[in-house]
């Protein structure tokens, strides 16, 4: 666990990178997020004194945009595309899916920290549909069968994706 | 790269790296969209040029934009010959460069086959999938390693800027874009010279340009290979823009979603600046112009302009009341011009061409192509880039080869969530902006989906709200409550409760959600709804009265039963029912009891022999 002094220090630097820029907040916060996966109460709160704007501004932002996520992440970020293009082929019932093998249902982590679970509005690889995205890595033409075999692999520890 | 100080020193650049260019050098292309990639494409990248250095060959690897025909990546092309390779893996490598690369044989297994006539195609353009198609604005894709801003000058890149910099004034370059009938590929198809025209003759200083890359329609993903593929087209014609209007700063917003995309872009606003293509004094005039880049954070509201605005000022995505529009007071309060990144990679091709050839291409009132990611239930998925005009037959049958697994097509969904369906009977309707608004549809940014008779529309409908109700930014009370309303009564619907008077009762809602909402995501919400009633009446009415799901997708509608004659009884539903709904002995015709089963589909994935129904 990351301790409090050194997220302040580390969210002050962020918000030197943007020259204190109050308009940079969107930025700030994508920033810290991705120093922490995920937006610690004391980043948001430094984050606020550094560019003189109050906390609740911070946190109006914070919630309103969906990439934004208040609480810890797991290790491995699984996305499953729900674009129409891959609703359409079935994402439904790939999530169903990865909510049994995972039993977490969307927007929870494991107990472990290991996984998160995630519903996200298209990502833009519809002919691939559907799609689940785990990390950064496209997984395309999902099946039922396939759930199975990659959060297995990822498990193992064999596939760092 | 050294600086470009004069129009002349950029055509010398040119000259001089198009010496350098041998056409007849070999040289093997492979596709690096989005989709090649999910399919492995880097992996074969990297395989060819390890073979190539071990079978001393001396041949550029370049890894392009997107080709457009993702159902059969990773593609390839092997150059002189132009020999086009699909589905290509890593255990091709080997003879690709040992046999096509060195010699110029053919391997037949990697060609495209046409799956009418059985037979092979060998390039790229006689592709049943191309041959319709009219690429202007992503036909460069493939040639061009979009982190390179030299593959783009050798095409020609940055010409249409010299042109309109040093040959013509700002008011031509409005009266150019204007004449070629020019309309805004994000979805509102409003003109763009006439609106970079009020831009200019607005009061205020500094003025904005923006593009707009915050593809946030599900299904689309045409912006998201443009800027990926060919950035320094789209980064060209919001220059020109810049100038047309009087603007000295810019601002590209990206969906969150895109990093790739991000990527290229800053990489070529780099590179445009220390050529000297942007920044202070381009090209050697008194015209300066920068262009920064936001990321989103994952707001489809986002792509409505003002909560665009409102995004890049560092506030939450709230769209605003347009009686003052966005040219006189946009970003900062400031006149901004905010087009597509399409648009705006059309402009280049508009200065370059002339207005007349282009406005040459296209219908009345819509000049040009629109590029369309074609996807759901289709053969060829895939982006198109098609002449306005053409009809939604020729996309989905010519260019899309029709429906998979011998289904039959029921219905195209154009223009997002704002857009409507439309049905089988109105396939040969020219594409264009206002024959589909005419049909309840609309453009949109350019998703086609395309749905067959397993796809219910009532549930289509329903997903649609659920994305809309999720996506309102809760401003106007109609679009927040209406549409929870509407998605209620849609769940009703398929879970079942429907009752008579729900459809009345949505076509009710729907014209207070329509009138009582600020901005476009409000004011069109209702339209998937009111599309599918209108073409799809009976769908909803065998939901309500018969408690039936005609498309055997509602899971409170339908049951999943064993067919005797085809079940084997290999037991591999049995192995994956999660609930042990599905029994059987081994070598018998097995069963499901419906009462257990949740109609999870399990089962109809595992089942080799088509045996399980649904009705």
């Amino acid at each position: 666990m990351t301790n409090v002094s050194e997220i302040r220090k580390k969210t002050k630097l962020i918000v030197k990178k943007y020259s204190g820029d109050k308009s940079a907040l969107i930025a700030v916060l994508q920033d810290i997020q991705e120093a922490f996966n995920y937006l610690p109460k004391d980043a948001l709160a430094a984050a606020a004194k550094a560019l003189g704007i109050p906390v609740s501004r911070v946190y109006e932002v914070a919630t309103f945009y969906t990439a934004f996520s208040l609480k810890p992440r797991g290790e491995h970020v699984v996305k499953i595309c729900m674009g129409t293009a891959c609703h359409v082929r079935g994402a439904a019932a790939i999530q169903d899916k990865m909510e049994r093998t995972l039993c977490i249902k969307p927007g929870e982590t494991t107990p472990d920290q290991k996984f998160s679970l995630e519903t996200v509005n298209c990502v833009g690889a519809c002919a691939l549909g559907p799609v689940v995205v785990i990390n950064t890595e496209y997984h395309g033409q999902m099946t039922m069968a396939k759930v199975d075999k990659i959060i297995g692999k990822i498990k193992e520890g064999g596939a760092q994706s | 790269m050294k600086k470009i100080t004069t129009a002349l020193d950029l055509r010398r650049v040119q000259e001089d790296l198009k010496k350098n260019f041998d056409p007849s050098k070999k040289l093997v292309t492979i596709c690096a969209g989005t989709g090649c990639r999910g399919y492995g494409c880097i992996n074969v990248k990297e395989a060819l040029e390890a073979e190539l250095q071990k079978q001393n060959m001396d041949v550029e690897v370049r890894a392009t934009g997107c080709f457009g025909f993702c159902e059969k990546g990773p593609l390839v092309v092997v150059h002189p010959e132009k020999i086009f390779y699909q589905q290509v893996k890593i255990k091709d490598v080997p003879d690709i460069v040992s046999k096509t690369v060195a010699s110029g044989e053919i391997l037949e297994k990697l060609l495209y086959r046409d799956p009418f006539t059985k037979e092979t195609v060998l390039k790229e353009e006689e592709v049943p999938f191309y041959k319709k198609q009219h690429r202007l604005v992503f036909g460069q894709n493939g040639l061009i390693d979009p982190t390179r801003i030299e593959d783009y000058l050798i095409i020609g890149g940055y010409s249409a800027l010299a042109k309109a910099l040093t040959e013509m004034t700002p008011e031509g370059v409005i009266d150019e874009v204007k004449k070629a009938g020019l309309r805004g590929r994000g979805g509102g198809g409003f003109p763009a010279g006439v609106k970079w025209e009020s831009c200019r003759r607005a009061h205020g200083a500094p003025k904005y340009v923006i593009g707009n890359g915050d593809e946030g329609d599900p299904g689309a993903y045409m912006d998201r290979s443009l800027m990926e593929g060919n950035p320094h087209s789209v980064l060209e014609g919001m220059i020109i823009g810049a100038y047309a209007i009087g603007a000295s700063e810019g601002y590209i917003y990206v969906r969150n979603e895109y990093p790739l995309a991000v990527l290229h872009l800053t990489l070529a606003i780099a590179a445009a600046k220390e050529a000297g293509l942007l920044g202070k004094n381009i090209l050697g005039t008194d015209f300066s112009f920068d262009i920064h880049i936001n990321k989103g954070g994952g707001a489809f509201v986002c792509g409505e302009s003002s909560a665009l605005f409102a995004s890049i000022e560092g506030r939450a995505g709230e769209p605003r009341a347009k009686y003052i529009h966005a040219v006189e007071k946009g970003l900062w309060d400031k006149p901004t011009c905010l087009n597509n990144v399409e648009t705006w990679a059309n402009v280049p091709i508009i200065i370059n061409q002339g207005a007349e050839t282009y406005a040459s291409v296209g219908t009345e009132g819509s000049k040009g192509t629109k590029i369309f990611s074609l996807v759901g239930k289709i053969n060829n998925t895939g982006l198109v880039e098609v002449p306005m005009g053409i009809t939604l037959r020729e996309i989905v049958y010519d260019m899309g080869g029709g429906i998979p697994n011998g289904r039959k097509f029921k219905a195209v969904q154009t223009g997002g969530p704002s857009g409507g369906c439309i049905p089988e009977r109105l396939l040969d309707l020219p594409v264009d902006f206002d024959k589909l608004t005419e049909v309840g549809s609309m453009m949109g940014s350019g998703g086609m989906i395309v749905m067959d008779d397993r796809s219910c529309m009532v549930d289509v409908a329903k997903y649609f709200l659920a994305f809309l109700q999720e996506e309102s930014c809760g401003k106007c009370v109609p679009c927040r409550e209406g549409v929870r309303r509407m998605r209620e009564i849609l769940e009703d619907i398929c879970a079942g409760r429907g009752k008579e008077g729900d459809v009345e009762l949505l076509e009710h809602i729907s014209t207070g959600v329509a009138d009582g909402s600020l901005c476009a995501l409000g004011g069109s919400a209702p339209n998937p709804v009111l599309s599918t009633i209108r073409y799809f009446r009976e769908e909803y009415d065998a939901h309500i009265r018969d408690h039936r799901c005609p498309a055997g997708v509602c899971k409170a509608l339908i049951t999943y039963s064993v067919n005797a004659e085809k079940c084997t009884g290999c037991g591999m539903c049995v192995k994956v029912c999660p609930v042990q709904a599905a029994t059987g002995e081994k070598k018998k015709p097995h069963s499901i009891n419906n009462d257990l089963c949740t109609r999870c589909g399990a089962c109809i994935e595992s089942c080799k022999f088509d045996a399980i129904t649904v009705e």
